[in-house]
């Protein structure tokens, strides 16, 4: 029994490796055909994205794509494919910030009250697309792709001068006014940049992801849904139900994505507040096999990436080479995890037929006796 | 085998008849031993190869495109061979009259019964040039007068030629339409049987390697109290085309505590949609569901299964499990917020895995373990597991579809014995079943079911698989009288023969 778990978990690390490598040679094909020099490349990327500075930029850039992946995740434990995290944690993060900036309270009872409007307007974007799939039968890929358009829009009306926005004379932008300072998240002090305390709650959302989904009744009830539709309604799980229910967690989940960036660096929403973490969030999801630690650790590796193309920038190397390696990860590991899930299968079928036939002339003897 | 042949394949389930077949038809590689055709060694990396060689498979579940005509099923992959026009058209017609088929060309599959879709299959195969048919257990989905038909269009195939090897699990049918019958088990072959001088009882034992048990007189646990009244349920649904149809009609039905009613009917005339009406997955258009003294009718699936309704479903894979989670998980479906699967709203996978290595044990579930998946189970396994997952919530009702389908003679008998001693406890079950041996010898009470509504009812202490077969094309309604002048050969239940009985695999009366 221990063996047979010790094969399942090398399978398991078996797809992300060989992912990322098949994207390393990829790029590195892509680096030789451009006449340059691909192990100098990775190797300036190395260094660059290993240097003191660089790990605390790569903390903090992970943070939201672990939160995102999470969000993305959620959906994919019962087939449903939220593209809608980038408008929801956009509109979520406005509609907190807009709140923030309008009240002077201590800290410690605004900014829960700042994370619990993005996690409700996070979770109300969502829930829009889970109603009319449950009512009316809209996939909700085109729903929150459409969705995502809309928020922005929305964000666009709201964030006019005398709305809910301000103008910053200065920078000429307009901002939601800014978070009184009372209500800014504590950091961590390293001897380069803070690492942004909200990876604190990052963390615990990770934690929270895993229990319930592998903990609890509801979890299961989730799980069986992404397995068998039909199995799990036989079970008595109304899958109606819970493809609104797990719309809100996904959106609620979304809902923190921006929140590292609005609790303790920006402080206000803008017209620059990071966009696209919503579509990092589905190749994080899917590179981390929608386990808590792959999620994290596929966080890690994308913010790493977008690190190092900085580096080789300064090396004369063109930037958009991270890119190729991102989109020739996500392609590999879409190809690596069916690979490796289908010869799992067939592998195990082979050892259970195998098990039973040494059983069964164990048994012929027996008789025979 | 001799070409010219019908070969019949029998075995129990797990025997390796599935995996045999899949490695003649070049799904599967064998690690050792070889193939030969015509005394010519051949090796399949692909069905188009085995297709090459003129080997075609009729699986179990028909593999046509609904809304697609005949002719279009029958080209579609095999453009090439005579185009798809009117050179296509008449090669069926040619192949259809040669054999007696009967296929029209231009019908399209959705209309068309389950028997038609068999021999458009089968008319599929031999487009493709086949000389070796396999079929999977063509006989599984057929009533008495389909299977007659089918064997009819065996036999013409045989004299023409052709070969065929047949998988079955009823035994009768394969010693009378057999000319050579091998029988395997775990794996390997334990003998070959003459088919005119072997009984379906010596068979049946050649099969599961010992004896079976006599048949016993069985005596009735039917009380009078009521555990599911059924009344006036009626059921309707859109199809895709926006006509509203109904599907179940002024169904009515009492089953008592300790009975077990069968319902008899082809595939597809509601029996699927009452199951799904009763354990809730589909809202009635009216009707009263009244479970043990309590209505029922608007209560939820959930609360219903937690009020003791068991389920084994007609599509274990649809509905009854989940294929690539482990074993303890597939336990826990259906029962997550009961004992020993959760404490609270938290599972409890020490207690779950614990219960699942018990069930295992207890009905015999062939696995290594109970971390694999329960897509690498046997069939016959996997309905094991089911039905000891159910039966160990000890249900008040339990709803069997096709329980032993596709399950081998042993298990068959395992799970008749589970649900015979269920009943015994005051389990009410409801039965159904295309297995008309099955249902007359495991009910209490028959009823059919043509077109959405009960027309007629049966004793099955005196009916006999013909004349209920005959009920079941909607031939007859109301109470079904046995009539000893037109059945001369059927004798009291009782008094059965022990040949008669064993032709079930000894499914009657134990």
């Amino acid at each position: 029994m221990k063996k047979f778990d010790k094969d399942r978990a090398l399978l398991g690390l078996a797809a992300p490796v060989l992912a990322v490598l098949g994207a390393l040679i990829v790029t590195g094909l892509v680096l030789l055909a451009s006449g340059k020099e691909p192990f100098h490349a990775f190797h300036v990327m190395m260094t660059y994205g290993s240097k003191s500075d660089s790990q605390v930029y790569i903390l903090n850039k992970a943070t939201p794509y672990y939160l995102s992946g999470l969000a993305v995740a959620i959906g994919f434990r019962m087939n449903l494919f939220n593209i809608g995290v980038d408008g929801q944690y956009r509109l979520a993060a406005f509609f907190a910030a807009a709140v923030g900036g309008s009240m002077s309270i201590p800290g410690f009872i605004q900014i829960p009250i700042i994370i619990l409007t993005a996690m409700v307007v996070g979770a109300a974007w969502a829930a829009i697309a889970g109603v009319l799939k449950v009512t009316r039968g809209v996939s909700e890929v085109i729903s929150t792709i459409m969705l995502n358009s809309i928020a922005g829009i929305v964000i666009g009306y709201f964030l006019q001068d005398g709305r809910l926005g301000v103008t910053d004379k200065l920078a000429s932008t307009v901002t939601t006014k800014p978070i009184p300072s009372g209500s800014h998240l504590f950091n961590f002090t390293t001897q380069t940049d803070p690492v942004v305390g909200f990876i604190v709650f990052a963390g615990l959302a990770g934690v929270l992801y895993w229990f319930v989904l592998s903990r609890t009744r509801f979890g299961f009830d989730l799980r069986s849904v992404g397995r068998s539709e039909s199995a799990a309604q036989a079970s008595g799980v109304s899958v109606k139900k819970m493809v609104i229910v797990s719309m809100l967690i996904s959106g609620a989940m979304a809902g923190l994505v921006g929140m590292s960036t609005l609790l303790n660096q920006s402080y206000q929403f803008s017209t620059d507040f990071p966009a696209g973490i919503g579509f990092t969030g589905i190749a994080v999801a899917l590179l981390g096999r929608n386990n808590p630690i792959g999620i994290a650790i596929g966080a890690l590796l994308w913010a790493f990436l977008e690190r190092a193309s900085n580096g080789l920038e300064f090396e004369g190397y063109d930037k958009e080479i991270v890119g190729v390696i991102q989109g020739a990860i996500v392609l590999a590991v879409v190809i690596a995890y069916e690979l490796v899930r289908r010869y799992g299968l067939t592998r195990q079928q082979r050892q259970v037929g195998a098990e039973l036939a040494a059983a069964g002339s164990v048994d012929k003897q027996e008789v025979t006796a | 085998m001799r070409s010219g042949t019908v070969h019949a394949l029998v075995g129990e389930n797990g025997a390796g008849k599935s995996t045999l077949m899949k490695i003649l038809y070049g799904m599967q590689k064998p690690d050792e031993g070889t193939i030969a055709i015509h005394g010519e060694q051949v090796a399949f990396g692909d069905p188009g190869e085995a297709i090459a060689r003129g080997i075609g498979m009729v699986h179990q579940h028909f593999m046509l495109a609904d809304n697609l005509t005949v002719l279009e099923n029958v080209v579609l992959g095999c453009e090439k061979a005579y185009g798809i026009g009117g050179r296509a058209r008449a090669r069926i017609k040619e192949i259809s009259d040669a054999y007696g088929l009967g296929v029209r060309p231009d019908a399209l599959v959705e209309d068309l019964g389950v028997a038609d879709r068999q021999r458009v299959e089968i008319l599929k195969v031999l487009y493709r040039g086949a000389r070796i048919l396999i079929l999977d257990e063509p006989t599984a989905v057929l009533v008495p007068q389909e299977v007659d038909a089918l064997f009819e269009n065996l036999r013409g195939l045989k004299s023409e030629g052709l070969t065929v090897i047949f998988i079955s699990h009823k035994l009768g049918e394969v010693l009378s339409v057999a000319d050579a019958i091998t029988v395997i088990r775990r794996g390997t072959t334990v003998g070959d049987a003459d088919p005119k001088s072997t009984t379906a009882k010596q068979l049946a034992e050649l099969m599961v390697g010992s004896e079976l048990p006599s048949p016993e007189t069985r005596e009735s646990t039917v009380t009078t109290e009521p555990m599911l009244t059924v009344e006036g349920l009626r059921l309707s649904e859109t199809d895709s085309d926006g006509v509203e149809r109904t599907v179940l009609d002024e169904i009515g039905f009492t089953i008592h505590k300790g009975e077990v009613l069968g319902i008899a009917g082809v595939e597809g005339n509601g029996q699927a949609e009452l199951v799904e009406a009763v354990m809730g997955m589909r809202t009635l258009n009216a009707g009263v569901l009244t479970l043990d003294g309590r209505d029922i009718s608007r209560v939820p699936t959930r609360a219903r299964r937690e009020d003791g309704i068991g389920y084994i479903p007609e599509d274990r894979h649809r509905h009854g499990l989940l294929l690539e989670a482990p074993l303890w998980e597939n336990r826990i479906l259906g029962h997550v917020t009961e004992r020993p699967n959760s404490r609270g709203f938290l599972i409890d996978p020490a207690a779950a895995r614990r219960d699942t290595e018990r069930i295992v044990a207890d009905y015999d579930v062939r696995t290594p373990g109970i971390e694999v998946t329960a897509a690498s189970l046997s069939g016959g396994n996997q309905q094991k597991l089911i039905v000891g997952r159910e039966m160990s919530h000890l249900p008040k009702l339990l709803i069997a579809a096709h329980p032993t389908r596709g399950v081998d003679v042993g298990a068959q008998a395992q799970i008749w014995d589970q649900i015979r001693a269920a009943r015994h406890e005051g389990l009410a079950v409801l039965l159904i079943s295309a297995d008309l041996d099955e249902l007359i010898g495991l009910s209490d009470t028959l009823r059919v079911m043509y077109r959405g509504r009960l027309v007629a009812d049966a004793d099955p202490a005196t009916i006999t698989p013909e004349e209920l077969g005959s009920a079941m094309t909607g031939a007859a309604a109301g109470h079904l009288e046995h009539e000893p002048a037109a059945a001369g050969t059927a004798v009291p239940k009782q008094a059965q023969p022990e040949e008669a009985a064993a032709e079930t695999a000894g499914g009657e009366d134990r």
